[in-house]
């Protein structure tokens, strides 16, 4: 399907040839259109972005958008659901952005179960700072600020989602189109906390495509309520070692999520204050 | 003016300052003005709390160094305090714990009788101390069901039975119908926020600022406030901002260090232009510094918090109705310019309790309407308008997008490092600040009284203008104090100060920030009377100050 143009803004793409940002983009666009189609109107989407590469979408995007801090889409985005649990909001973040300065509101975010959509643009490198590691960098990785490789493990980011209660936890591939199609899809809908881990490669920083191309492979659908199968999913592949890297929803679960929503109520502002104040 | 000093001291845990805030609010209820404060160092069990309770028949905001009644849970607030004991003053103890002289009550022995628990040890001290007043039971039992919400009947029965144990000493009159509502700084902040349209309210707990936090916790079910205490400060900023890009009016409050943390996303909302309001709490820093002590030195952090430039609404209200009135203002203001508004408190105001004697009524006193901006189609958030306010609408808007951007950005509100881009945001932002500047230099900006011919003026902001006012009055001296602190309110300030020779600037800092502030401004100060040991100035040390630098010209 060719991507609705209404949904891309007139700002000049300045993504590198090749860089699998197009491909989130291109996947979320197509995700957009087909909610529209089916009584999601594109007005009551937010889309929160950090800052770092992946950001820019909130430019190219001719949607709603709140282009945020560097680590700090979840809060942004928390405070508009809860200011209007109507909207549906979207954080597009980095791995160096959410991962490294914004992993404390991640892991509160799975821990309170906020109903909003978190899709991580993972290339385990910073790109718009010009090449260093981030917290999902190999062993050993060089970059600029470590020429001799680090000496620090990648987190598993997916794995410490589990533990803290996120409800939905996804791994996508910016090579795998039809899946990352379906998980963003699902993320969407899902009620309560949704993460989106989507492995892309760097094309100037850190080109993995053929390891990813070599390792992925996805599960079958059916496995997805069980915790104890999604530990062992998450748990597969440490971003770091060889190993099989599985892709699709690795776990979904209901949990009570904020924010509640209820029927509005009217307050007689004033009639309160006076109330108190004539009490006192 | 007549005027009663009493202390209530014991040991943390001991229900100090509720005891305090029943005092109190029974004196507010007779028709009295009414400044509560409290002392305590942060701990939770053990260690000592007192309150000072200041009753009077003109509205006060600072306690004396003398008492003239002091209640004693415990034998160390004999030992710390009875030395302030006025000639004539009365010690009202418990009998049970404490050896000294005056009214004894046999706390254990009395709850006994009445199948009370230990916390109504204090429903006892406060019955003694009706009874010692001279307070007519009948008169004071109505006031006092008010106080007690929980276990009415037996709270009363228990002061009663106190109230005529003891012997009264003095015949506090008690004959007005008159009655003052009486809060802490922080409720007022927060009952001017509610009244000035406050959707929703965000923060992370730091002392002194909590009290707003519950306080709007207690009342969120009643008034549909949302409140929301998530994981840092950093959080609880950016929630306000995506609050009010939601299109709710969304406040949150902190402590300095608390402060620092949200300083990234104050540059933000600078940028984006997103409305916001800040309870600025101070204590004494630097750092965590004494968390429960008082300081005035973050005033010029206030001023220029951020990186980058960008305009700011900062107020320091010193009483009740100002706190009431100037933060609904402050809500109003930065929805209007769609910027950050900061109000400026410190400990002292924050948790001390005020009585109000002037409530604006109607909030359409403080707040006229302020009619949406029409918008042309397509709409852009940062389109050109007049004072360089752009015309604000929230999502979902058919048809509509809305796009905020903590990048420099274009009218649509896309990313751009052209020089005519950052150039527009530069003129919109001094526009903003500009017509800020004008609307807001009022004459309620700056509070001027005192003796209006004096030729010395005494100039404070923010809690110490309570004890200004008395050095004031005992001296006959002018006092000059601004509430509106940025955009400065020159003009009114230049009114306020004619004929004025000699500037005795008073503030709780070791640098004496406002100061500099007025320097900028063209202002000099002529001498400064600085204070860093976190404890407000009682009225006589200062005067003692005052008069020092007077006579020693």
């Amino acid at each position: 399907m060719a991507s609705d143009r209404s949904l891309i803004t007139d700002a000049k793409n300045t993504w590198c040839p090749g860089c699998g940002n197009f491909a989130i983009q291109h996947a979320f666009v197509s995700v957009v259109s087909e909610l529209g189609k089916e009584g999601i109107p594109r007005e009551k989407m937010v889309v929160v972005s950090g800052i770092g590469c992946h950001a820019k979408i909130a430019d190219y995007l001719q949607m709603n958008s709140f282009y945020s801090l560097h680590g700090r889409t979840i809060p942004v985005a928390t405070g508009i659901k809860m200011a209007n649990p109507d909207m549906s909001v979207i954080c597009f973040a980095g791995d160096g952005d959410l991962y490294a300065e914004g992993i404390g509101h991640l892991v509160h975010a799975a821990k309170r179960n906020i109903d909003v959509t978190v899709i991580c643009h993972n290339n385990r490198v910073y790109g718009l700072t010009t090449g260093q590691y981030t917290p999902t960098s190999p062993y050993g990785f060089r970059g600029r600020s470590t020429p001799r490789g680090i000496h620090e493990y990648p987190l598993n980011v997916l794995d410490i989602l589990l533990s803290c209660g996120a409800t939905f936890i996804a791994r996508g591939y910016s090579r795998r189109m039809p899946l990352l199609k379906r998980i963003i899809r699902e993320a969407i809908l899902h009620h309560g906390f949704a993460h989106v881990d989507i492995l892309q490669i760097c094309a100037s920083f850190f080109n993995l495509t053929r390891y990813y191309d070599e390792l992925v492979y996805e599960i079958p659908e059916e496995n997805t309520t069980r915790y104890d199968t999604a530990r062992e999913l998450t748990e597969q592949w440490n971003y770091n070692d060889t190993g099989r890297i599985p892709l699709g929803i690795l776990y979904k679960a209901e949990k009570p999520s904020i924010p509640e929503t209820g029927e509005l109520k009217e307050y007689d502002r004033m009639a309160f204050i006076r109330s108190l104040l004539d009490q006192e | 003016m007549t005027q009663y000093t009493v202390l209530i001291g014991g040991k943390a845990g001991d229900g100090i300052l509720q005891a305090g805030k029943v005092i109190g609010s029974l004196f507010a209820g007779l028709g009295y003005h009414v400044y509560l404060s409290v002392d305590y160092p942060s701990l939770i069990r053990g260690g000592h709390n007192f309150c000072i309770i200041r009753i009077a028949t003109k509205p006060v905001g600072a306690f004396n160094t003398t008492i003239d009644i002091l209640l004693a849970l415990d034998q160390q607030t004999i030992t710390l305090h009875e030395k302030k004991l006025n000639p004539g003053g009365i010690i009202i103890y418990n009998s049970d714990t404490v050896t000294t002289d005056g009214e004894g009550i046999a706390i254990e022995p009395l709850l006994r009788r009445h199948n009370g628990r230990p916390i109504m040890g204090n429903t006892a001290m406060i019955g003694a101390l009706c009874g010692v007043a001279g307070l007519p039971w009948s008169r004071i039992s109505p006031v006092l069901a008010s106080q007690f919400q929980k276990e009415t009947e037996l709270n009363l029965a228990i002061a009663q039975d106190s109230c005529l144990s003891v012997t009264p000493r003095l015949s506090v009159p008690a004959d007005t119908t008159m009655r003052y509502p009486f809060f802490s700084g922080n409720e007022w902040i927060g009952l001017g926020l509610l009244a000035g349209g406050l959707d929703a309210y965000i923060a992370y707990p730091m002392t002194p600022s909590s009290g707003i936090l519950h306080f709007f916790a207690q009342i969120a079910e009643e008034t549909g406030i949302l409140v929301y205490h998530p994981e840092s400060e950093i959080a609880v900023i950016l929630m306000a901002e995506g609050c009010a890009y939601a299109g709710k009016r969304a406040a949150v409050g902190t402590s300095g260090g608390g402060f620092c943390l949200m300083t990234e996303a104050l540059s933000c909302a600078g940028q984006a232009e997103i409305p916001l309001v800040i309870v600025l709490a101070q204590r004494a820093g630097p750092s965590t510094g004494m968390p429960t002590y008082n300081a005035q030195t973050d005033l010029l952090f206030a001023c220029y918090a951020g990186h980058g430039e960008f305009p700011r609404y900062l107020v320091a209200p010193a009483t009740a109705s100002e706190a009431y009135r100037f933060s609904a203002q402050a809500l109003h203001i930065a929805w209007k310019y769609q910027i950050p508004s900061i109000i400026l408190s410190d400990k002292t105001f924050s948790e001390g309790y005020y009585t109000a004697d002037s409530i604006p009524d109607i909030i359409s006193d403080i707040i006229p309407d302020s009619p949406q901006i029409p918008y042309s189609r397509p709409y852009e958030r940062y389109a050109a308008g007049e004072w360089g306010i752009s015309p604000l609408i929230h999502p979902p808007c058919t048809g509509e997008v809305v796009k905020v951007n903590s990048y420099t950005h274009d009218t649509k509100g896309i990313s751009s490092e052209e020089p005519r881009d950052a150039i527009a945001g530069a003129a919109k932002r001094q526009m903003k600040s500009d017509a800020l500047a004008k609307e807001t230099d009022t004459r309620e900006a700056v509070c001027t009284s005192g003796s209006p011919d004096s030729e010395t003026a005494l100039i404070c902001w923010g809690s110490t203008r309570g004890v200004v006012n008395e050095v004031a009055d005992a001296l006959g001296l002018r006092i000059i104090s601004p509430v509106v602190l940025f955009p400065f309110p020159k003009k009114t300030y230049l009114k306020a100060i004619h004929g004025v020779t000699r500037f005795i600037l008073i503030e709780e800092s070791a640098t004496g920030q406002l100061q500099t502030l007025l320097l900028k401004e063209g202002f000099t100060i002529t001498e400064t009377i600085l204070s860093s040991d976190g404890r407000p100035f009682p009225v006589e040390s200062l005067l003692e100050r005052v008069r020092e630098i007077i006579h020693g010209q």
